[in-house]
């Protein structure tokens, strides 16, 4: 069962990952326009004007 | 005359040096609105940021100040045909916005950790089953520890800090069981731990807390987002004041005006400050102030209040009070004592609250108590006592109401009722008597032409379209029949008396019947005439202010639900008895002073009566302060509206209904839910008494009813009245 002591920390280390990545996304205003955020996948208009400081999400 | 907007009230410095700006914007219905205001207002020179969140419907710009003045924005936004105005957030917007982030950051924290304590203890329970070794099992136990201890105290704060705050109050609520069992069950697992014993409980301490974070959060987004909209309704709804200063006019928004400004009041504007007349002479409709629909005649020397309808004449007015005390005193005097007196249901969750501890906790001691007088440890008489605490943890029963509420005042939003807060459905779930203010509550906040089925057609087209050049009252609503937004060219405007134009070579004229030289008529005080002549033929129209299109609809769903229904006005016998006998209300009174209002539903509320009252105006502030429970169109007075516990949008008065309906049935899902939780208890806590609760158990029992309680608050959403 020794593997069990790289194997839970890796474990753990995985968690902790997505754990950061959930804090980072919520940091930087990933959840403050689900709505939006639906409709702006949605949108090719960056595609056409791929303009310098073109400021799109 | 063209005007200058001055916006820079509401602009605010960036961190690189420009300036920075948040409208509402109103209209915003899909993708393709987003990518049009965006891309016009990303073209203004000096824009370096636009963007609109679609879910709160708020365009936040930031510029480079030298190169562009705020009310370019405004008037871009406008030209697309949307309406936008810059607003500031307030305090406890901003407030709740900082809470729900801290609150996802403890959910997202609590997930982490239940999930990969459930991990470890799946594989706990299922090598207790099999051939787990001692080691390998403290192992675990020890890393689950590693996890659980920082991660609930994290994600627990919430919590904790409330529960800590009641108990120095020397209260009670239903954060200090959950704090306590969280507490307990930490340290129970930690101990049991350390002696290698075979039961940890780390992972019902998380999940419990996953689950209460998830009913909370969901229950601070709702509530961001209903007051995200009132924040919005204001913004749109604020206007502007013409200030004239140094003999210039600029046009500033009514937040930033000063006691002592000196303001210019249009024919048809309403009156942005509480003022006193300086120059000039009008007639005003005070009805959102008083509930009276006939105009009031001023002049010189005269004090005019925030709202009225400017009629006839242009206004220059003195601003004499602003903000909190634009209040007329007596309203004001009458307001603090109708709040202050407000009789306050005590909320169904404290309730459960108040009995659920004590209960609870004499359980657990009598059950350690039991365990020694049978002779068996102490060790053993504490683990079980604290597993029962640790089962009886209120997961379902913390989650049972708010779930209801959440799920319900989010059904309420769809069908536009903007509730001020949760606690207000269990007020209106018991309400068996409604009385409505008349003025802007059963009548529609705007004046219809009456009679326009008995001119002919053709002739009301034309008058409609002339109608369209007027800024007055009565010629919008003429306007309103139009067919055509073109005016006709060459209108001339005769300053208080009405508007002429040549059509097809013949003069026509809109205004009073003496200008368009016509006998006089006597009509009922609450109908306006308004007279319009092309050639020889002439029409005159009748207008006052109509009933909402659903009034009648409305109370027969009121009637059907078996409750007594009220009219209580400001305005005068004739025009309150004819919509009393249209809708068929038996009790009505007019002529009634705010004072008499609060009066009369006192009166209904010593007979036992549960009083919702609707209203709109000024005068009726108290009145809603004083009631059990109340509700406020969109279109009401400010103080209306922040007296009332729920807005309605739109023209229809049927989400009165709504509201009603989905607060009853929210009421017995609450009902429902909290004897779910009984039952659950009653099943849970004599396994935990006679020791035989472990671990597996723990978790399955309390997900499954959190689950249970979630569900059925789902039921809330309900079918809508249509």
């Amino acid at each position: 069962m020794s593997v069990l002591v790289y194997l839970v920390p890796m474990a753990l280390g995985l968690g902790v990952a997505g754990l950061f990545a959930f804090l980072w996304a919520l940091r930087s205003g990933q959840f403050d326009d689900p709505q939006g955020a639906a409709i702006r996948m949605l949108r090719d208009d960056d595609i056409q004007s791929a303009s310098p400081g073109h400021m799109n999400g | 005359m063209s005007v200058a907007e001055d916006y820079s009230y509401y602009t605010s410095p960036e961190q690189n040096g420009g300036i920075a700006m948040d409208l509402a914007v109103d209209g915003v219905t899909c993708g393709g609105c987003v990518a049009r205001i965006e891309n016009a207002v990303r073209s203004l020179p000096g824009v370096t940021e636009a963007r609109l969140n679609f879910t709160n419907r708020r365009l936040h710009v930031a510029w480079r100040k030298e190169d562009l003045a705020p009310a370019r924005i405004v008037s871009e936004i406008e030209a697309l045909g949307y309406k936008g105005r810059p607003f500031r957030a307030t305090a406890a917007e901003e407030a709740e916005a900082r809470e729900v982030k801290n609150l996802l950051r403890c959910l997202g924290v609590a997930g982490f950790g239940a999930m990969n304590v459930m991990l470890l203890s799946v594989s706990v329970w299922s090598g207790n089953v099999t051939d787990i070794t001692a080691e390998t099992r403290d192992f675990f136990h020890w890393t689950s520890a590693l996890i659980s201890l920082p991660a609930a105290f994290y994600a627990g704060r919430p919590f904790f800090r409330s529960a800590f705050e009641a108990l120095k109050a020397r209260t009670t609520n239903m954060d200090v069981p959950i704090s306590l069992g969280v507490i307990l069950a930490l340290g129970l697992s930690v101990y049991e731990t350390a002696v290698h014993a075979e039961h940890a409980y780390f992972d019902s301490a998380l999940m419990l807390l996953f689950f209460l974070l998830l009913g909370r959060v969901l229950d601070h987004a709702m509530r961001r987002r209903t007051r995200a909209v009132a924040t919005n309704l204001a913004a749109l709804k604020s206007d502007t004041a013409q200030r004239l200063k140094d003999g210039e006019i600029k046009e500033v928004p009514v937040a930033a005006l000063r006691t002592g400004d000196h303001l210019l009041v249009r024919p048809g504007d309403r009156v942005p400050a509480d003022g006193r007349v300086v120059a000039g002479r009008s007639e005003i409709d005070e009805s959102i102030i008083t509930g009276e629909t006939a105009p009031r005649r001023v002049d010189a020397g005269a004090s005019v209040y925030t709202g009225s309808l400017n009629y006839s004449g242009a206004l220059r007015i003195e601003v004499t009070a602003l903000g909190a005390d634009t209040l007329i005193d007596e309203i004001e005097r009458l307001l603090a004592k109708a709040a202050a007196g407000r009789s306050r249901i005590r909320a169904l969750a404290d309730k459960a609250a108040g009995y659920y501890a004590p209960v609870v906790h004499s359980a657990a001691a009598l059950t350690a108590i039991g365990w020694l007088m049978a002779g068996s440890s102490l060790h053993y008489a504490l683990v079980t006592a604290i597993s029962v605490l640790i089962i009886t943890c209120p997961c379902a029963l913390a989650l049972a109401i708010p779930a209801v509420q959440v799920v319900a005042s989010g059904a309420l939003f769809r069908s536009g009722i903007i509730l001020n807060g949760a606690d207000a459905l269990e007020r209106l779930a018991k309400v068996d008597t409604v009385v409505f203010d008349k003025t802007g509550t059963l009548t529609s906040p705007d004046l219809r032409v009456e009679n326009t089925g008995a001119v002919d057609p053709a002739l009301l087209r034309t008058g409609a379209r002339l109608a369209l050049s007027s800024r007055h009252p009565l010629a919008r609503a003429l306007a309103r029949e139009a067919m055509t937004s073109a005016p006709f060219d060459g209108v001339v405007e005769e300053s208080g008396r009405g508007i002429r134009v040549l059509i097809d070579g013949q003069e026509a004229r809109l205004g009073s019947l003496e200008f368009c030289g016509l006998p006089t008529q006597s009509v009922s005080s609450d109908v306006s005439l308004l007279a319009f002549t092309h050639a020889a033929r002439s029409a005159v129209f009748e207008i006052r202010q109509s009933l909402r299109p659903d009034a009648a609809e409305t109370m027969n769903a009121l009637r059907a639900l078996g409750l007594s229904l009220h009219i209580m006005s400001g305005d005068r016998s004739l025009p309150v008895s004819r919509v009393a006998a249209t809708l068929g209300i038996e009790s009505w009174h007019a002529a009634m002073k705010p004072a008499e209002k609060i009066q009369a539903i006192e009166q209904l509320k010593a007979k036992g009566r549960r009083v919702l009252m609707v209203g709109d105006g000024v005068n009726d502030a108290p009145a809603l302060a004083a009631a059990d429970v109340s509700i406020s169109p969109s279109s009401a007075a400010d103080i209306a509206q922040a007296h009332a516990d729920a807005l309605f949008l739109g023209e229809r008065l049927l989400p009165v209904v709504q509201a009603l309906l989905t607060a009853r049935r929210a009421r017995h899902l609450m009902t429902e839910n909290l004897w779910l939780a009984v039952i659950y208890n009653a099943v849970a806590v004599p396994i935990a008494v006679i020791g035989a609760l472990t671990p597996f158990i723990a978790a399955i029992a309390m997900s499954a009813s959190s689950l249970l309680v979630t569900l059925n608050a789902f039921r809330a959403r309900g079918r809508g009245v249509t």
